[in-house]
């Protein structure tokens, strides 16, 4: 009987060897004339345990991990095709708890599936939302997605369904479904791991956003940072089309859509969706005024949808589970789950998607196992460069949109990134000044210059040079950045550098009572 | 057979002429160009202008406002190290500075043989996995000084 081995093709089992791995399994098939059949898969999202290798067996698909290239044929010697134990076997993966207490609805088969057939997608509830949306018609989809609750993933929160009836409501004409997949923010690799191990999710969901709102075209910006992802997407939507999911009769029906993947060239402020826009129109990618809004004049000033990778992939399983399954979970105004990111100095790196509602310190400490180095953490970065820094007091924060904002951070994109206690954090505001400085678009003042003043400032504070007369113009330079920009990259600068400051005042050399007195 | 095609204005017309009637045609054309010669060199700036009937100065700063376009062909082989918050927190820093001491080159520089040139990125998305590094299109993860050593000798090979 064909031994089935799963080995994922995502760039984070890629990066620690995976390809070598795959390899290896050949090589040693061949040369024991062993009948097996290697799939490639996204991943599961435990990136620790990557090159995770997955066998077949009558109790599921069990796991071994971190697999090394040269160690693969003592691992099939040890039994491991039989799904036999070893000291690196998880047991069935479905079962282990890091990926069994998550709630899997937007990656319900990232990691499960051959990201490369439209068949394996549609035997694991595929093209399930667009039959249903198809079934109900435009203003049941929108109504539907209204009522699952979900808010853009990409960081604003903008409930989706909202800006989806916005374009609805404007005259037929020329739409468009823009799908920002420009994911730059540090700490963040979910809509790459969408994108490279479960493309047909994205499809569908820009396909069910097209039909809602009377838009026959889609754009994927896709960040020139992701190869893999961009071939994956790229293969996607050729057999999308060849399948007829794409085209002028999609799934046989009256409605027409089509898309294609356009590759963004490392400038972060794209991440912006009017500064997408602009580039997707051929033009140098500045940060738009708002009012107009893009769901008026948006794409070559059509009315446009733009979402998230996220936001739009999870549209699928509001459709064809109903927007009140979805609805049922989350806190508060948060609804359903968040793919939150856990990176930097962290032992169990990766993707855990699950309710809102979750503590900071549960995701750092219990999930995340804490850092990777062993030492303390010192400091939480959450939601990208432009989010606040988190010390350990604030752990009990809950993920969820209200309650970041209210601790004065953000949860923007779902990352978190854990440092140690050797973090610099003066360091690391100079390099949110420096950041912003280099990315800048250069269309607002506060902007372009605040950061570029920004960074001298932290220098001369770093440097205990009239540091307490500056501390005070830095505060003021944060508030004038914070509600002058035009968009969130320098609206938001202030956070990381004003939450570093504030929790941890003793790497910029000041003391803790000076500030709260300062506040 | 060398990576990258010498520049000649009538290849890189061709090339324009396969894009030119895409909406928005301007990244996927410097994006062509690039993929061809390794760079967009201003000699390209002109040809794009007259194809897309826009000024010489709408191209030109598209060209220098996003920072994957070059000016002269890179090294044979591109290094990328991600600089990003991710991986500062899990040793970047270090591993820059290894890096450019090994090669004896800054940020953004090239070796004197040519073999390889060292950028710094803001983010692969391997963030679970930091610090991370691209070779060409070969993603790194979990790197350590060890790990950047072997990878640094695959780059000069």
């Amino acid at each position: 009987m064909t031994v089935r081995i799963y080995i994922s093709r995502d760039s984070g089992a890629l990066c620690v060897g995976a390809e070598a791995v795959t390899e290896a399994f050949r090589k040693e098939a061949k040369e024991r004339g062993l009948d097996v059949e290697i799939i490639r898969t996204g991943s599961r999202g435990m990136y620790w345990l990557e090159p995770l290798v997955e066998i077949a067996t009558d109790q599921g698909r069990v796991g071994y991990g971190p697999v090394k290239a040269s160690k693969v044929g003592n691992l099939i010697d040890a039994g491991m095709l039989e799904g036999k134990p070893h000291k690196k076997c998880i047991g069935v993966v479905d079962d282990y708890p890091w990926f069994k207490n998550q709630t899997r609805l937007t990656f319900a088969r990232c990691g499960i599936i051959d990201p490369r057939s439209l068949d394996d997608y549609r035997a694991h509830k595929g093209y399930e939302g667009l039959k249903k949306a198809l079934d109900v018609g435009p203003e049941a989809i929108v109504e539907e997605v209204i009522s699952s609750g979900l808010r853009g993933r990409g960081g604003a929160g903008f409930p989706t369904g909202i800006k989806w009836r916005t374009v609805a409501a404007t005259p037929p004409q020329q739409k468009y479904i823009v799908c920002n997949a420009d994911e730059g923010d540090s700490g963040t690799f979910a809509d790459r791991m969408v994108m490279e191990g479960d493309p047909f999710v994205l499809i569908e969901g820009m396909t069910i956003a097209g039909i809602a709102v009377g838009a026959t075209y889609g754009y994927i910006y896709l960040r020139s940072e992701y190869p893999h992802a961009i071939e994956a997407m790229n293969i996607a939507v050729n057999e999308a089309r060849k399948a007829g999911f794409l085209g002028p009769n999609v799934a046989g029906s009256e409605y027409a859509f089509d898309m294609e993947v356009r590759v963004g060239a490392g400038a972060y402020v794209c991440g912006e969706e009017t500064s997408l826009l602009d580039s997707l129109e051929g033009k140098r990618g500045e940060v738009r005024a708002k009012p107009p809004l893009p769901a008026h004049i948006g794409l070559f000033a059509k009315p446009t949808v733009i979402n998230n990778v996220l936001s739009l992939a999870t549209v699928p399983i509001i459709m064809s589970d109903g927007g009140p399954f979805y609805r049922d979970f989350g806190m508060g105004k948060s609804r359903g789950t968040m793919p939150i990111q856990l990176a930097g100095n962290i032992k169990h790196g990766g993707l855990y998607e699950t309710a809102f509602g979750i503590s900071l310190g549960e995701l750092v400490d219990d999930i995340g196992g804490g850092t990777r180095s062993g030492r303390p953490v010192r400091a939480v970065q959450v939601g990208g460069p432009l989010g606040a820094y988190f010390p350990r007091e604030l752990f009990d924060t809950p993920f969820d949109y209200e309650a970041f904002a209210a601790a004065d951070g953000l949860i923007g994109h779902g990352g978190v990134v854990v440092f140690d206690d050797t973090v610099d954090m003066a360091q690391m505001a100079r390099f949110a000044m420096e950041f912003c400085a280099i990315e800048s678009c250069g269309k607002c003042t506060p902007c372009r210059i605040g950061s570029a003043r920004g960074m001298e400032l932290m220098d001369k504070i770093v440097a205990g040079d009239d540091r307490e007369a500056n501390l005070v113009v830095l505060e003021d330079l944060c508030d004038t950045m914070k509600f002058g920009s035009l968009c969130a990259l320098g609206g938001f600068t202030p956070y990381p550098v004003m939450s570093a400051l504030t929790h941890f005042p003793e790497d910029f050399g000041a003391g803790k009572k000076r500030l709260q007195a300062a506040e | 057979m060398p990576r990258y095609q010498p520049w000649t204005p009538e290849r890189a017309s061709e090339i324009i002429a396969q894009h030119q009637h895409e909406k928005g045609a301007t990244l996927p054309i410097l994006h062509a160009l690039q993929a061809v010669f390794g760079c967009v060199p201003l000699a390209a700036e002109p040809l794009i202008a007259e194809a897309l009937n826009i000024s010489r100065a709408e191209v030109h700063g598209c060209v220098t406002f996003y920072h994957d376009f070059r000016r002269e062909p890179p090294g044979r082989r591109t290094l990328k190290l991600c600089r990003a918050e991710s991986c500062q927190a899990a040793g970047g820093a270090a591993l820059e500075a290894r890096a450019k001491e090994k090669l004896g080159i800054g940020m953004g520089g090239t070796t004197a043989d040519r073999r390889v040139t060292l950028e710094p990125v803001y983010c692969l998305g391997l963030c679970h996995s930091s610090p991370a590094a691209m070779l060409d299109k070969d993603v790194y993860g979990m790197l350590d000084a060890d790990r950047l050593d072997a990878l640094l000798k695959e780059a000069q090979s």
